[in-house]
């Protein structure tokens, strides 16, 4: 208990704290003996593959393949046999205790702390032997779910399996190491491949059903490259949820959990894989190189476990059960419309809540306030003006890690990000890549954008408190609004940006009372006879708000008119990402665009699927490869009608 | 048309005299015969009065401890039913009915007893509303036709007058079946079957008998079998239901797995309704004549008219019956057991599975053994399972089987059981448990009796169930829906959440639960129970079981009919109801 001083956030306490005052030996070699779920009989690896082997889901698939195929049933399930070694976990303690140890050793050297909220902690322990228990936490580093099962080690909770990329598992000796801590791996485009869908899910099914150990998946799919939570991919989610819609378990418990940074391990090759400079290929020897990662200032993480969701309780009302009646439950069907839409409801809520946990580092907050300022600020504004953006944060309900005196604050903050920024003279200014000056004007271009947008990035983790009451921000102040049509106005904007932020389908009214009463809070608005009128003390405030989502929309405008003016022709998302690309540099060279977010290909990449949602742009299947046809007077008016609501200056 | 038989054999005259004996010796506002019932003597020791069972007079010197210990009841807590006579409203006579009815001679009354007797069933909140001396809405008087003409007479009479008909048989009804409609405001005239109980004729040739639909079950079997026949149909309610109240619920039997279901047993109905008299021209033992009509009155719960004979089939007694047992070690394997056994169609007789918490309670009622010999010797047994086999006292599980037929083929049948039984972890556990469980069926009933006299309330229901989603799905996932929802609903003791597998099919199996639960410090019980009962259909519902395996619907489960059988279903049984019943006399508002 020592671990907690009254400067950390309220209830969190840092697990290294221990870590330095006792043997990391005996920590690795301690009596590990957690409660499992109730009603799980001890099961090996082998014995968890046999049964999805044997299970008659799966032999019933095979069977389908092989007459598809003109395969024979044995080859066939050879193959399905080859694919479950490839993927499966083989979780032993002695690999988490040796890992525990060697884990021990480098957090303490990365981290100054790594805090966790015990009550979370609390609660997870006694939802894991009620249900099947499923952790759900984001995705920000390579290092997030190390960190989980250490933690699970740490506190005598059972190890979970997690499912992860293929790419780690080609990594020689770590990829083995990764399974025998209990990592199953999963290909990445799988596709129509029958075959190793159905593998999948019932090995996720059966480690559900009989509680083999908790399952831990990132649900955003992808570790996000701009720390912005990812809208949630459903394949997992169903697969996880489906033992509880089928009532082969009571119940089953979600546990959101919010991993955040002070300084993330990867942010540099974030940015450069943003501009389209490809990221090295995960290999050990690159892992081993990266030692000198070692020797930097990360500050401290934070892991927040969320209140356990029932999934029992989300379905009441929402999933008729009795739908799975008429089918055996054995056999693929179809997820009816119904249930994709609780699936799809419940991985938003849960990314939502993942948001909602997160502390925020203060670095945040200076980051964000850094792009505003893009020529840089004098020290003494940037901490007046951080210290007021701190106040607003913790208006809108954010949970801020802030430890100490303002002044100092800021300033550890600066100096753990020395890569990204730089204070001289009593003046801040973002840190352009060394080197020699560059060759070309472009070249000069994408220097600065990496700097912009690892800055970005770290805005971004904060982005969720902002999104609501901005988007209400830019209704309100848009040349076009009555006060009828505010409302009318927000839900366009959350149409148009709900691919780059995440909202929870069909929840509109909620989100906009939310942003109301967000800014009714900071008194950045009054609400009088059912009209909204910003005060003249909060118009600073909706500056503010409106500016942080300026930078999005400009990107959006800017793909808007390239695609508008592009000779009528099917792209590939490769053709457009560069026909983006370079039809940005040339604007904002020319001083068309100013933000060099533009410049970031998850921004664009989020315009094209927007589009596609929206109707602006149709995806034409073409063989393995996708291609994409453009409607410009879609597209038009889409564009047409955000310019009126926000006129770029 | 006469009441006098007109059969193969001379009717065969009932042992029982009539409706007031029958009433005189049934509990009023409790289960079963009034001289038989549990209590705690001062000892605090369980014992059962009265004659009639093989728990009758004997001391159950472990009742007490797991009484208490299962329900947290303490028997100083004592909650006495209100004896004072009920506040019964009087009762409203259609005048005209009345007159028309005393010149047909057929026996009436509006005695408020006899009325009050023929007001509820045996649901939970109407045995505790007659125990606190709340009355609802009564039947305004009773009749007994004495055989099917006068039914029709009656039929006639109430469509003239305009009378709401409940055709009331033994009254064991748990589905508010015979909850009279509140909202009625015609004279509710409850149609008493009890006096239409002879066997008309035995048909030896054809292994057939042709009964009044009134006669009890116990009655018909007793009957019967004093001519050397059995119809093999028992239900746990036989002592008090009727043949007539078997056809309009669908009852099902023990022993089913020889004889069939109701459905199965029925060669011939005859049924008075509003519109006339509906039964078939012959008894062809299967037609193919369009939809088979009986399927229309099979479960009808008095909606469309009164079945007043029926033709069932009939069996020559069996030569040789004997009980057996089995303890597995846990309800997972009993299950798969049941499920091979059910697949190899090598059903017994009857096959049941007793889950942990009910198997606890079966211990609960054994007597106080006579030596000390026996004592010692079931101490080894419980030792040999537990200590030897390693079963986990708290998780094993019995089943109960009872097997019929000739000697010989019984013994092999036995053993082909026993052989499937023992491939699942199974041990032979002895006839006497078998027995013991069986008989545990008949006097549960009473059990809850004594529960009220203790702030403890419950009942038990029942559902049908594909066999790939049962076991620790339905099972589980129903029994705790049942806990969770006491805690929610400020149940301070944790309940006892129960069930067991009663009958096995080809397809699937019939689920039984039983839960009760200490209501010391909730305002009101009932309601509680209520709800919690609600959700645990619900819960079936959504785990894939059926809305009712043998209950029926009544107006307890009316709200999913709709869900159950699609909205064109319900449309066609109220078309049905429409062009039989145009008029509603038949007005117990019972299933749709």
């Amino acid at each position: 208990a020592s671990g907690r001083g009254s400067t950390e956030v309220d209830g969190f306490w840092d697990i290294l704290e221990e870590r330095r005052r006792t043997s990391d030996l005996s920590h690795a070699l301690r009596t590990f003996n957690p409660q499992p779920y109730k009603g799980a009989p001890p099961c090996s690896s082998s014995e968890l593959n046999r049964a999805v082997l044997e299970s008659q889901f799966l032999r019933h698939v095979v069977k389908e393949v092989s007459a598809e195929s003109g395969e024979p049933v044995e080859v066939v399930r050879d193959e399905a046999s080859g694919l479950l070694e490839e993927m499966s976990q083989n979780l032993q303690l002695t690999f988490i205790r040796l890992l525990g140890f060697s884990l021990s050793k480098v957090f303490k050297r990365l981290f100054q702390k790594i805090l966790i909220n015990e009550e979370g902690l609390n609660r997870l322990q006694q939802a894991i032997p009620e249900h099947p228990v499923i952790l759900m936490p984001n995705h920000r580093s390579y290092i997030d779910f190390l960190v989980l099962s250490y933690i699970m080690f740490t506190y005598d909770l059972p190890i979970p399996v997690i499912a992860a990329g293929i790419p780690l598992m080609s990594m020689k000796l770590i990829g083995e190491i990764f399974r025998r801590s209990g990592a199953f791996f999963i290909r990445r485009a799988i596709g129509d491949d029958k075959l190793y869908w159905a593998l999948l899910s019932e090995y996720v099914r059966t480690i559900v059903r009989i509680g083999f150990a908790p399952v831990e998946f990132f649900v955003e799919g992808l570790r996000s490259r701009t720390l912005k939570s990812l809208p949630p991919k459903l394949g997992m989610m169903h697969m996880v949820l489906e033992p509880f819609l089928k009532g082969e378990v009571y119940d089953i418990s979600l546990v959101p959990i919010s991993i955040s940074y002070d300084r993330v391990l990867e942010e540099s090759l974030l940015a450069h894989e943003l501009l389209g400079v490809p990221k090295p290929k995960e290999t050990t020897r690159g892992l081993l190189k990266a030692r000198k990662i070692l020797e930097d200032d990360y500050g401290s993480m934070h892991v927040c476990f969320g209140e356990p969701l029932s999934v029992r309780g989300l379905a009441k009302g929402t999933v008729n059960r009795w739908q799975y009646n008429l089918v055996p439950r054995d056999l693929p069907a179809k997820p009816s419309e119904e249930t994709l839409g609780f699936v799809s409801g419940v991985a938003h809520l849960v990314v939502r809540l993942q948001e909602k946990g997160m502390v925020l580092s203060p670095w945040s907050l200076i980051a964000t306030v850094l792009l505003q300022n893009p020529l840089g600020m004098d020290l003494d504004a940037l901490i007046q003006r951080t210290c007021w953006l701190r106040e607003l944060v913790e208006g809108f309900g954010a949970v801020l890690h802030w430890t100490g005196r303002s002044c100092e604050v800021v300033l550890s903050s600066l100096s753990r990000h020395h890569s990204v920024v730089r204070c001289e003279k009593g003046r801040v200014t973002l840190v352009e890549e060394a080197g020699a000056s560059p060759a070309t004007p472009e070249e000069g271009v994408f220097r600065r954008a990496a700097a912009v947008l690892m800055c970005a990035s770290y805005r971004n983790q904060a982005l969720h408190v902002f999104v609501r009451p901005a988007l209400v921000a830019t209704a309100i102040t848009s040349p076009t609004v009555t006060d009828e049509d505010i409302f009318a106005h927000f839900q366009f904007l959350q149409d148009v940006f709900s691919n780059e932020f995440i909202f929870i389908p069909g929840t509109s009214h909620q989100d906009f009372e939310e942003g109301c009463s967000s800014l009714r809070k900071c008194g950045a608005v009054q609400v009088c006879d059912q009209q909204i009128r910003v005060t003249e003390e909060g118009k600073d405030t909706i500056f503010f708000l409106t500016a942080v989502l300026e930078p999005f929309i400009q990107t959006y405008q800017m793909v808007f008119r390239h695609l508008t003016n592009e000779p009528d022709q099917p792209f590939t998302e490769r053709q457009y990402i560069t026909g983006v690309r370079s039809s940005t540099l040339k604007r904002i060279l020319s001083g068309d665009v100013q933000s060099f977010e533009a410049l970031s290909s998850d921004v664009q990449k989020n315009v094209l699927s927007g589009l596609v949602r929206m109707g602006g742009v149709t995806k034409l299947k073409k063989g393995v490869r996708s291609e994409f046809r453009v409607d410009k007077t879609t597209i038009g008016r889409i564009a047409d009608k955000l310019g009126k609501i926000y006129i770029l200056c | 048309f006469s009441c006098s038989s007109s059969g193969v054999k001379p009717a065969v005259a009932t042992g029982l005299v009539g409706t007031v004996q029958q009433q005189d010796i049934m509990k009023w506002n409790g289960w079963g015969y009034a001289d038989s019932k549990f209590f705690f003597n001062k000892k605090g020791q369980g014992e059962f009065t009265g004659k009639r069972y093989r728990l009758s007079g004997l001391i159950l010197p472990s009742l007490k401890d797991w009484f208490e210990g299962t329900f947290g009841a303490n028997l100083q807590h004592k909650s006495p039913p209100s004896l004072n006579t009920s506040a019964v409203a009087p009762p409203s006579l259609n005048e005209a009915f009345v007159e028309e009815l005393k010149s047909t001679g057929i026996p009436f009354s509006h005695d408020t007893e006899d009325r009050v007797f023929r007001a509820h069933g045996h649901c939970l909140h109407e045995i505790f509303s007659l125990r606190d001396g709340r009355v609802g809405r009564c039947p305004d008087m009773v009749v007994w036709p004495n055989c099917h003409n006068d039914v029709v007479k009656i039929v006639e009479l109430a469509c003239k007058h305009s009378v709401c008909l409940i055709p009331y048989g033994g009254g064991t009804s748990v589905s508010s079946a015979l909850e009279c409609p509140p909202e009625e405001t015609r004279s509710i005239v409850s149609l008493d079957t009890s006096q239409m109980n002879r066997i008309l004729w035995i048909d030896e040739k054809n292994l057939t008998a042709h009964v009044e639909a009134g006669i009890i079950g116990q009655d018909l079997e007793r009957l019967l079998n004093e001519s050397g026949y059995c119809t093999g149909h028992e239900p746990d309610s036989m002592e008090f239901s009727s043949l007539g109240g078997w056809v309009a619920t669908r009852a099902s039997g023990m022993k089913k797995n020889i004889y069939g279901n109701i459905e199965d047993l029925v060669v011939h109905i005859k049924m008075v309704t509003p519109r006339g008299v509906i039964e078939k021209s012959c008894q062809g033992p299967r037609m193919s004549t369009g939809p088979d009509i009986h399927h229309f009155i099979l479960g009808s719960e008095g909606t469309l008219g009164v079945v007043t004979e029926v033709t069932l089939k009939i069996r020559p007694i069996p030569e040789y019956q004997k009980y057996g047992s089995v303890v597995f070690p846990n309800f997972q394997q009993g299950v798969a057991c049941l499920r091979e056994v059910a697949k190899q169609r090598c059903a017994p007789a009857s096959i049941r599975l007793m889950d942990n918490e009910q198997f606890q309670f079966g211990h609960a009622l054994k007597p106080q053994v006579s030596s000390i010999f026996t004592s010692f010797l079931d101490g080894l047994k419980k030792f040999y399972i537990t200590k030897f086999k390693g079963f986990d006292p708290h998780h094993l599980c019995v089943a109960t089987l009872l097997f019929e037929g000739d000697r010989e083929k019984v013994l092999q049948h036995e053993k082909l059981v026993y052989d499937i039984a023992a491939k699942f972890g199974g041990l032979a556990a002895g006839e006497d448990n078998g027995q013991r469980g069986y008989m545990l069926t008949f006097v549960i009933a009473y059990l809850r009796d004594l529960g009220m006299e203790y702030y403890v309330i419950g009942e038990s229901f029942e559902t049908s169930v594909p066999w790939d989603r049962w076991v620790l799905d339905l099972c589980r996932n129903v029994k705790e829906r049942i806990v969770r929802e006491c805690k929610e609903k400020g149940v301070q003791f944790p309940p006892l959440s129960t069930c067991r597998v009663t009958q096995t099919y080809d397809a699937g199996a019939c689920v039984y639960f039983y839960f009760a639960f200490n209501y010391r410090g909730l305002s009101d019980p009932v309601h509680v129970y209520e709800q919690v009962e609600h959700a645990a259909r619900e819960e079936i519902l959504a785990n894939g079981g059926s809305l009712s395996h043998h209950h029926g619907v009544g107006k307890l489960r009316k709200e999913w009919m709709q869900e159950t059988i699609s909205s064109v279903g319900l449309g066609m049984l109220k078309s049905v109801k429409d062009y039989l019943d145009p008029n509603n006399i038949f007005g117990n508002r019972n299933l749709l």
